[in-house]
């Protein structure tokens, strides 16, 4: 079989793929400004957002040193982690307090452990005041070699003496990068804080030779675990201690597992008490309250919609300003009036009073329930229903109705059989808008839903917003994105998306 | 020559004056955020207008209190900070003190001195409550009831919330934890200066929860701060929580058949915080604001504008009547001897640990 070749003597295969390719490349340039926007102001921001559902790693960056040494703690024996993770926590206090990192750690883990939040500050502000002042004080003592800021810097440079002091090394290297970061001075001129002598002091005392001689048997230790439970006995909670433990990696799924209401346990997962679960309820809530708006949304628009495709132009076009007017009014004035309508003593009741259909005492409840979120959001994606149902029966010529009747079909049959299978992709498109749209939904839910009648959205805003956990917003946003996501995949394999249609 | 000398001189004047200007350490424009309505004119008239006039710095408003911390965090994020001065509640500076977004304040150094001549720090008092926090009115949390609807013997005490017997009806409460559980216990039984202290075990939070239980049904559950005027006037409700400047002015400017409830009003501050991180103009620019805006007479002035009390001890006898009413507004003041009979402290401290917590619970609750 000989290959087909084209003019200049290529394959055609090869050449017709030239062509194409080319046409392809001129097709994304023409695309590639939007393609660019959308990428830098939409897909990148939600990514970075959604990114901070697993991302943590603000524990072992403002508590290096206590991360390392706790490796070595058993987190299930129950017991307070040793003296060299207080000392290791003594070090990365007095810098993140500089920092001014340690209250953000504290609001961090306060989310999984209540009480750490005013733990953290209270070190914070008395981490600076410890009796650590002693160590310091015996080595300047002992020689003025340990309190010149030049010596200091010069032994720090030497790398057999880093050797063998390494806590010191560490602690110096900390609190050199600290003066220059936060302060903006220059190490070599500054006497270093007392938390480098006592690290000093712990390499002294496991047998390390100072710099310079230096008698320290005179010299009461001073426990650093109990300066720290001075402060607050949480020191010795085993809880603490464990918090940091499990949420001390860069990565975590903690959030994950909090916004399907279980935590991070010692062995992994494991349930939140009775008294804590909401999420799985709200997001079953928020599936089901958006499929009843979605239904109602059905009923309602399609005979509507079938009204202005086959009314007289003149009267279909007053119909269609009626649809659009509330769609043009503010999304709040019409929840504002959703409220005036439907409190207890507001319109509806009192008419149904007035007629005489329900008791002055015994007023119906319709609002700040679901009842009142389902109205008021049926109301307000209405027209998002309607519109592609229009379009869609705006296209079904009316002669096939009538060829069916002329062939012996009911109206009934005539509408079911002939009329309605050309009308589903236009309900496949309403129910598309309208479910994505009333699931994300949150304004309207706040307002008019009370306690039942709102929706996951509303939670994902309250943690942005003010308690600023923005990691599970983001984990509750990843789910709700990934639901939205498998739903849309199910109704492609039931109805096909080819088979929506927003017109034409 | 002359010419020539004369241009040299104003040249060298022009460049010192544009020098001066320059490290004149602060800018002519600034963004101050607060919380809209009533509450901002009453500051616009008190503070920025005055100031504006004194040092033709152009002040542009900022309606985003409500959302302060969660916009000055991803500002600061972002590196780009266009706020200057911010109006927050008091458990918003401690947050955004504890994540580092204010800046911290040295009240003495960089706040007026009282007109009585106490110290800054003197004059505020316990009301400075976080470092990064220049506290300017205290407000309060208080019950109003609709004076029509609750009969011949109208509430005298906060307990009446749970009472409906006596008093049937819905009421109104904020959706959110802190307040109510405090207003359970007490109406529990508990002692005032313990109703931390339960409520912080495990057995306390039931309890409160038990309580709240009672009137579960009869709740409306409100989330901004003109909702329970709204329910009031409707008569939607027979009472309900709210801020007392809110009641204020449903009762005396609106004319509504409403009274005060203040028994065990919950007292809570506002005030001013500065973000970290600004550049050293718009800093200087921003504390010399504040310095003007928290002085003595400023704190006074506002309340000529509406009917919270200003946080400085020193302003509480310069307090005189509403600018169009035309009323005495000391007896208005939650801080009035005769309206503070009986108060509660809000924890800020306490609150900052168990908010997170009590909050999941409390959610968890009113799901059920």
């Amino acid at each position: 079989m000989t290959e087909v070749l084209a003019a200049d003597g290529r394959p055609l295969k090869a050449s017709l793929n030239r062509a194409l390719r080319r046409q392809k490349l001129r097709a994304l340039a023409l695309i590639a400004p939007l393609l660019i926007f959308i990428l830098v102001s939409f897909v990148m921001p939600i990514a970075d957002m959604l990114f901070r559902s697993v991302e943590n790693d603000i524990v072992s960056d403002t508590l290096p040193r206590t991360v390392e040494a706790l490796d070595a703690w058993d987190s299930a024996s129950g017991e307070t982690p040793d003296e060299a993770v207080f000392q290791a926590l003594y070090t990365d206090m007095a810098l993140a307090t500089e920092y001014k990192s340690h209250t953000r750690l504290g609001s961090r883990l306060n989310y999984e452990l209540t009480g750490v939040s005013s733990l953290f500050r209270k070190t914070g502000r008395r981490v600076k005041r410890f009796d650590t002042d002693v160590y310091a004080d015996a080595f300047r003592d002992a020689s003025p070699a340990y309190a010149d800021a030049a010596q200091w810097a010069e032994w720090m440079d030497d790398d057999a003496l880093r050797d063998a002091l390494p806590r010191t090394a560490d602690a110096y290297d900390g609190w050199a990068k600290m003066i220059v970061e936060v302060d903006n001075d220059v190490p070599a001129e500054e006497e270093p804080w007392d938390f480098v002598y006592t690290a000093l002091y712990n390499d002294v005392m496991t047998g390390a030779e100072p710099p310079v001689a230096v008698d320290l048997s005179g010299v009461e230790p001073v426990s650093l675990r109990e300066q720290f439970v001075e402060i607050d006995k949480d020191w010795l909670d085993p809880n603490v201690w464990q918090t940091i433990k499990i949420y001390s990696p860069k990565y975590t799924n903690g959030y994950f597992l909090n916004s399907v209401d279980l935590q991070k346990g010692p062995d992994g997962a494991e349930a939140r008490p009775e008294s804590e679960r909401i999420y799985v309820v709200l997001f079953i809530r928020t599936m089901i309250m958006s499929l009843s708006i979605m239904g109602m949304c059905v009923l309602l628009g399609y005979p509507i919609a079938w009204l202005l495709a086959n009314l007289p132009d003149r009267t279909s076009n007053l119909l269609m300003i009626l649809v659009l007017l509330p769609f043009w009014t503010s999304l709040l004035v019409r929840t504002s009036a959703w409220k005036v309508l439907l409190q207890q003593q507001g319109v509806i009741n009192d008419t149904l009073v007035w007629i005489g259909l329900v008791a002055d005492g015994d007023r119906l409840q319709l609002i700040n329930n679901q009842t009142g979120t389902i109205i008021a959001m049926t109301h307000i994606l209405l027209p998002f229903m309607i519109l592609p149902l229009y379009s869609v029966m705006k296209t079904i010529p009316p002669s096939y109705l009538r060829a069916a009747k002329s062939l012996g079909a009911t109206d009934w049959t005539a509408f079911w059989r002939v009329y309605f299978p050309q009308s589903v992709p236009g309900i496949g498109a309403g129910c598309i808008l309208v479910f994505i749209l009333s699931i994300g939904y949150y304004i309207t839910p706040e307002l008019v839903g009370g306690t039942k009648g709102v929706f996951i959205s509303n939670r994902i805003a309250y943690h942005i917003s003010f308690s600023l956990n923005w990691g599970l917003a983001a984990a509750l946003g990843s789910i709700l994105l990934a639901v939205v996501l498998i739903l849309y995949w199910v109704y492609d394999r039931i109805v096909g998306i080819d088979n929506v249609k927003l017109g034409g | 020559m002359k010419t020539t000398m004369k241009l040299m001189a104003t040249s060298c004047l022009t460049l010192t004056a544009s020098m001066a200007f320059a490290d004149g350490h602060m800018v002519n424009e600034m963004t101050i955020v607060s919380w809209g309505g009533a509450y901002s004119n009453s500051q616009q008239k008190a503070y920025h207008d005055p100031y504006m006039e004194n040092t033709g710095v152009n002040i542009i408003n900022d309606e985003s209190s409500a959302e302060a911390v969660a916009k000055l965090r991803a500002m600061n994020e972002a590196g780009n900070v266009t706020w200057d001065v911010v109006d927050v509640v008091a458990s918003d500076a401690i947050r955004l003190c504890d994540e580092g977004l204010a800046m911290e304040i040295d009240h003495d150094e960089m706040l007026a001195a009282g007109d009585d001549g106490s110290t800054a720090s003197e004059d505020f008092g316990d009301l400075l409550v976080s470092d990064c926090f220049i506290p300017q009115i205290v407000y309060s949390t208080t019950v109003g009831y609709r004076t029509d609807l609750v009969g011949d013997t109208p509430p005298t005490d906060i307990c009446a919330i749970f009472d409906t017997d006596a008093y049937p009806g819905k009421r109104s409460l904020e959706k959110r934890p802190i307040n109510n559980m405090e207003w359970a216990l007490l109406c529990d039984g508990v002692a005032k200066d313990e109703v931390y202290d339960v409520l912080e075990t495990e057995e306390g939070q039931t309890q409160a929860f038990a309580k709240l239980d009672t009137i579960k049904d009869d709740v409306i559950w409100w989330t901004a701060g003109a909702d329970t005027p709204q329910l009031l006037a409707d008569g939607e409700v027979v009472m309900g929580s709210t801020y007392n400047g809110r009641l204020f002015s449903l009762i005396e400017e609106q004319d509504q058949p409403v009274a005060m409830l203040w028994d065990a009003q919950v007292f809570d501050l506002d005030g001013w915080i500065i973000p970290a991180g600004l550049p050293e103009e718009r800093k200087a620019r921003a504390l010399d604001y504040v310095k003007f805006a928290t002085d003595t007479q400023r704190l006074a002035d506002q309340s000529k504008y509406i009917a919270y009390g200003p946080a400085r001890a020193s302003s509480a006898p310069l307090v005189g009547q509403h600018a169009d009413l035309g009323i005495e507004m000391a007896p208005h003041m939650p801080t009035d001897p005769e309206n503070a009979k009986n108060t509660f402290l809000y924890n800020y401290e306490w609150w900052a640990d168990y908010r997170d917590d009590l909050d999941a619970k409390f959610q968890a609750w009113l799901s059920k």
